[in-house]
């Protein structure tokens, strides 16, 4: 096992020359992937990236070939990369011609150039290695990544491409969002999205062939996903979401080979995916905007307050102060709250300081006097617009204004007073017992 | 021509070709369901994700164990298949994002544990995820002809591999016969299905089982990655052959099996006319479904392009044909006594591209709608009639579009000339259209 | 066998419809014998329309009648089968700074992660040009239309947390900051409340007050004469067009809503059919 030393020297890219430049080239497709892939993943054409991945295979191989048959050094790594890109975008081209002029739908064209492309460079690999040319053997790291054996040449490669796609997403942002966004408005403003559409295909492609030797085309589509996905949960705000996508991306790349150049043995491809996999599932947990944990006690929180609402009303329409066990006891029956909730609810009640402890046992203060009062009155607005308005027999009221008396704003609640007011029906607002109005 | 160097061994052979053949015809038949409900990207997923399934299997079991890796198989599809709803769901997620999340970290999992395989010895290795090992499958004691293959001896020493393959092939038939209406409904209508009482998650999630199961039997046959396109080409292809969902699957069956075979005996034979050693079998079953799926786009014979455009055409010819003895009948209302005069040619190039008025003048005349001489057309009797008739749709619609739709009379014209050479019959109407010209009866 | 025979364009026969309006070189919309089919089949036969510029206008009609595509087919989104469409007497590209369009509220995702300044500021972005970012006075000006909304304070939320009617009006803000002299409106009150509609209107009446001609797909029959001026009443095709007061009566509604055209649907069907080869 590495000790902490180690860490800090890789970390800090102190632990070899090699290892500083998997970590610096990763970094950099991180980043780069990172911010391209918002807008793949905005566009909702985040497979299409995985069809153009696995499309590259023939590309390669034949550029390989080709490159051999004119007499050149098969091997060089921009031949190999254009080929890729040739045959990648003949692959996108592949599925819209499809998509165009057969029935087939979107998925089954994606899955059909996908697969059958990738086929074509397996047996393009095959004749290769069968025949041995030279400089062949190393063709198959296309496939899985080879990321540790990169050359100072593959990091300059991949630090241009990083900066290209970065800059041409920088200043076609706008562009970018407003296609993504609505795209008949754009084209009736007058932007030309079938070419904004293509820069988009281009950086997609230009990022992946710069990730096909780092982590390999079947892994790369993850850079361009993953981080994305991952940075949607932290943020609402475009620019914000391309800055923390490109970081979480580079991150990834990162941390992954450095991980990976600790643990030898492990695929530094496959150990980067997984490091973005740990991020995006940190992410969709734990983040506070958008994530499961933060939704989660929003909502928890919103039943506690309905639910404490409810125990206020109760009290207000017996005309008592105190929560007796029995009155608590008798609407948690009647809404099924669980015992643990119950204690929440109470819990809550209390720290709103709607509620305070008596010698006599649960008691409600004046603000909790006048909020249960509110929300009966609002349960009575509502109930008598609905008999009003809505012609609902008075038998049907109470589910929903069950849920609605909880919600309604003071827009709202004045919209239903003029409203009921032009029929005649008065509703009294509540005597204020402290002044302190919802 | 060299003379064809290449023989059929049927201990080399034999057994790769069954083998491939097999996971293409389960992979085939189950993926017409995938097709179906548009959810080709759901098998990509899984077959990429079945790998850590199946090494985790290995790992455990510490030999190639056919039900442990059914197993793994089985666990990795439902596990994809309930990560990505529980993504979609409760991260907000579009599903193709949250498919390559899954799909990708799963397969990246599976690719670091053949590292850890690889370090206890247990013999898995990469390669043979992408694209299985078809050609180191040798069938020792093989049977030395055809005739041989069939007698009793014979089949208690069928590898076990072929084994696999067979049951796993005979169970995607039953599962497909016993739950035909079953699967055809949830594809079609998942909420019927759901209130009649066959719960459409649950075809679901069976049907991914299946896959899962599929993909890790054909697993080294065609490699995991390849089965994808086993999945959707074959149904795919039988798609643009048939609208009938029993006859989709017929057809299915019949291509991958004609992929599987024609796949496997291109890779080893047409380089041997070469002189060249054989290329990855897999990926030439896989090229192969290709293939047929290009072939099935062009000369499909319903939805193929050539048969679309032949249709076009024959369609532009006849309307041309009609047209033109709908021109002569108007020239022969228009002044009563040239009944028997021929009309020029050039009379009728204002109206008609020449090449077009030749071709159609040729097929009236082939049809005794016209007699064609040096002097000009003249309508036959039969022309006539075929004429009248156009004309009277034609006034008829006009009279519909004018009266009842009220398009102004100048644009009834062009849009009747379109629906008079049309199947509908317009509505019955007077004797006389709104230029005032007589409709024949 | 006599026959009476009259050149061909003759009068037209009473009872059909009447002449076809002139197109003036000053209308900002014309629309000439325009057919427009989705995938080969005809939904929008042979419109001819001229709008008079300065007032507002809606097109109503039953549903599938066509209304959305008239005004996508207008801005060149569905191409047009045959006819043609000028504006000011002249065609789309040279015009299309002087136009503004407002699509349906369905046709985007909200849950994408922009404010709805950020959206109304999408409607300058022809203003601002290629590459280059939206500077403070663009933001200014988007915030002017938001606040002509009414939506001022709600300039930083994200879209996602906007209702349905706040939503219509970021749109309609976004319109506004186009600066045009013509406006399409795609059901700008479909599922709003009566305060957004109130503020809707208000923006449409403002509009004509400056001087533009607005165009608005409508779906609610009852409030068409308190709205607007002109009316084109659409099923396929145009009914009847013209001011309010003299087109919008029983009669034209009953032909309009009647139903009576499934004949003509056979035949849009059976176009579809012999071009497409049952795709």
């Amino acid at each position: 096992m590495p000790d902490l030393a180690e860490l800090l020297d890789v970390l800090t890219f102190r632990a070899g020359f090699n290892t500083s430049l998997v970590v610096a080239g990763t970094a950099l497709l991180g980043l780069a992937a990172g911010v391209v892939g918002v807008f793949a993943l905005l566009r909702q054409r985040a497979l299409m990236a995985d069809a153009l991945s696995h499309a590259t295979l023939p590309g390669i191989a034949i550029a390989f070939l080709a490159a051999g048959a004119l007499g050149a050094q098969g091997r060089t790594l921009p031949v190999l990369l254009i080929g890729g890109a040739i045959s990648g975008v003949l692959g996108v081209v592949c599925v819209q011609a499809m998509l165009r002029h057969t029935r087939l739908r979107e998925d089954a064209a994606i899955g059909i150039v996908l697969s059958v492309f990738f086929g074509v460079g397996i047996v393009a690999l095959s004749y290769i290695q069968a025949h041995a040319p030279a400089g062949s053997a190393g063709l198959t790291r296309f496939i899985y990544g080879q990321a540790a054996t990169m050359q100072p040449s593959d990091v300059r490669l991949m630090g241009t491409i990083a900066a290209i796609a970065i800059l041409c997403t920088l200043l076609l942002l706008k562009e970018f969002a407003l296609v993504c966004f609505n795209d008949a408005f754009a084209k009736v403003d007058g932007w030309p999205i079938s070419f904004i559409d293509l820069a988009m295909m281009a950086l997609v492609v230009l990022v992946t062939v710069a990730g096909l030797q780092a982590v390999g085309l079947i892994l790369v589509v993850a850079l361009l996903i993953i981080p994305p996905v991952a940075a949607r949960f932290w943020t609402d705000r475009l620019w914000a979401l391309v800055l923390l996508a490109g970081g979480l991306g580079a991150l990834s790349g990162y941390l992954g080979s450095v991980l990976s150049a600790l643990l030898p043995r492990q695929p530094a491809g496959a150990v980067i995916v997984l490091t973005a996999g740990a991020i995006f599932a940190v992410s969709m947990i734990f983040a506070p905007a958008r994530g499961v944990l933060a939704s989660s006690i929003r909502r928890l929180r919103l039943r506690l307050r309905i639910a404490g609402e409810h125990l206020l009303e109760a009290a207000h329409d017996e005309n008592a102060v105190e929560l007796t066990p029995d009155r608590i006891g008798r609407v948690a029956r009647l809404r099924g709250w669980s015992s643990p909730f119950r204690i929440l609810v109470l819990a809550s009640l209390r720290r709103q300081g709607l509620t305070r402890t008596a010698p006599s046992g649960l008691v409600l203060t004046a603000p909790g006097v006048d909020r249960g009062a509110q929300v009966s009155r609002k349960h009575a607005l509502w109930a008598q617009y609905l008999i009003s308005y809505a012609d609902v027999a008075p038998s049907h009221v109470d589910w929903s204004v069950d849920q609605v008396e909880h919600v309604l704003s003071p827009a709202l609640v004045a919209e239903l007073e003029s409203k009921l007011a032009s029929r005649g029906i008065t509703v009294p607002p509540p005597p204020s017992t402290h002044g302190a109005n919802a | 021509m060299t003379t064809l160097a290449y023989a059929f061994d049927f201990g080399l052979d034999l057994f790769p070709l069954l083998a491939g053949t097999l996971a293409a015809i389960t992979c085939g038949l189950l993926g017409n369901f995938l097709v179906l409900r548009r959810l080709s990207l759901m098998g990509d997923a899984i077959s990429h994700s079945v790998l850590p399934g199946l090494v985790i299997a290995f790992l455990i079991v510490s030999t190639r164990s056919p039900i442990a890796m059914l197993l793994g198989a089985a666990g990795a599809g439902v596990l994809t298949v309930v990560l990505v709803e529980l993504i979609k769901k409760y991260g907000r997620v579009e599903a193709g994002a949250a498919m390559g999340v899954v799909f990708s970290v799963l397969f990246a999992l599976g690719v670091l544990l053949i590292e850890q395989a690889a370090v206890r010895h247990v013999d898995l290795d990469a390669d043979c995820v992408l694209h299985g090992q078809l050609e180191t499958l040798v069938w020792f004691d093989a049977p030395a002809t055809l005739a041989e293959l069939f007698r009793v001896e014979t089949l208690a020493h069928v590898p076990r591999q072929v084994w696999t393959l067979a049951g796993m092939c005979a169970a995607a038939f039953v599962f497909v016969g016993l739950f035909y209406k079953e699967l055809r409904l949830a594809a079609f209508d998942p909420a019927l299905s759901t209130t009649l009482g066959f719960h459409a998650g649950f075809m679901h999630y069976l049907l991914m089982v299946f896959v899962a199961a599929a993909t890790v039997a054909a697993f080294e046959a065609v490699g995991s990655i390849l089965v994808i396109a086993m999945l959707i080409c074959p149904g795919a292809t039988a798609r643009l052959l048939t609208d009938r969902l029993g006859a989709q699957i017929a057809w299915s069956v019949a291509l991958a099996a004609l992929a599987g075979i024609g796949g496997y005996l291109g890779a080893t034979a047409i380089p041997e006319l070469f002189e060249r050693d054989a290329v990855n079998a897999a990926g030439s079953i896989t090229v192969a479904a290709g293939v047929l799926l290009t072939l099935a786009i062009i000369a499909a014979p319903r939805y193929g392009l050539i048969t679309k455009a032949l249709r076009r055409r024959r369609m532009a010819r006849t309307i041309t044909r009609d047209d033109l003895l709908a021109t002569l009948y108007r020239i022969e209302e228009a002044a009563p006594g040239s009944r028997a005069e021929p009309v020029a040619i050039r009379e009728l190039t204002a109206r008609f591209p020449a090449r077009p008025l030749r071709a159609a003048a040729r097929d009236a005349a082939r049809r005794a709608f016209v007699h064609a001489d040096a002097h000009g057309l003249t309508l036959t009797e039969a022309g006539r009639q075929a004429a009248s008739e156009l004309v009277r749709r034609h006034r008829l619609w006009e009279h519909y579009l004018v009266e009842h739709v009220g398009l102004h009379p100048d644009h009834a014209h062009p849009t009747a000339e379109q629906l008079e050479h049309l199947p509908p019959q317009p509505p019955p109407g007077p004797t006389t259209d709104p230029h005032g010209r007589e409709i024949p009866r | 066998m006599s026959t009476i025979v009259h050149p061909p364009s003759a009068h037209p026969k009473p009872g059909s419809l009447g002449e076809r309006p002139e197109h003036s070189p000053d209308s900002p919309l014309s629309v000439h014998a325009m057919t427009v089919a989705y995938h080969r089949k005809p939904v929008l036969w042979d419109v001819d329309y001229d709008a008079p510029p300065n007032k507002l206008i809606a097109i109503v009609g039953p549903n599938g009648a066509g209304k959305s595509t008239l005004i996508k087919a207008c801005l060149g989104l569905v191409p047009r089968a045959s006819g043609q469409v000028e504006f000011w007497g002249e065609p789309y590209r040279k015009a299309r700074a002087r136009i503004g369009y407002m699509p349906q509220r369905e046709s985007v995702d909200w849950d994408f992660p922009v404010s709805a300044l950020d959206v109304v500021a999408m409607g300058r972005y022809r203003k601002i040009g290629w590459c280059l970012p939206v500077m403070k006075k663009h933001k200014a000006a988007a915030l002017a239309c938001l606040e002509r909304v009414g939506m001022g304070e709600f300039a930083h939320r994200q879209i996602s947390q906007l209702s349905g009617g706040q939503q219509q009006r970021v749109f309609l803000a976004r319109a506004l900051a186009q600066e045009a002299e013509l406006y399409f409106m795609d059901e700008p009150f479909a599922g709003v409340d009566a305060g957004t509609e109130r503020a809707i209107v208000g923006v449409l009446r403002e509009l004509r007050a400056q001087g533009a001609t607005v165009v608005v797909v409508h779906h609610d029959l009852q409030t068409v004469p308190e709205y607007f001026d002109e009316v084109i009443l659409l099923n396929m095709r145009v009914v009847a067009a013209g001011p309010v007061a003299s087109v919008f009566t029983r009669t034209n509604l009953h032909k309009t809503y009647g139903g009576r055209l499934t004949l003509l649907s056979e035949a849009a069907e059976a176009v579809a059919r012999a071009a497409g080869g049952g795709e």
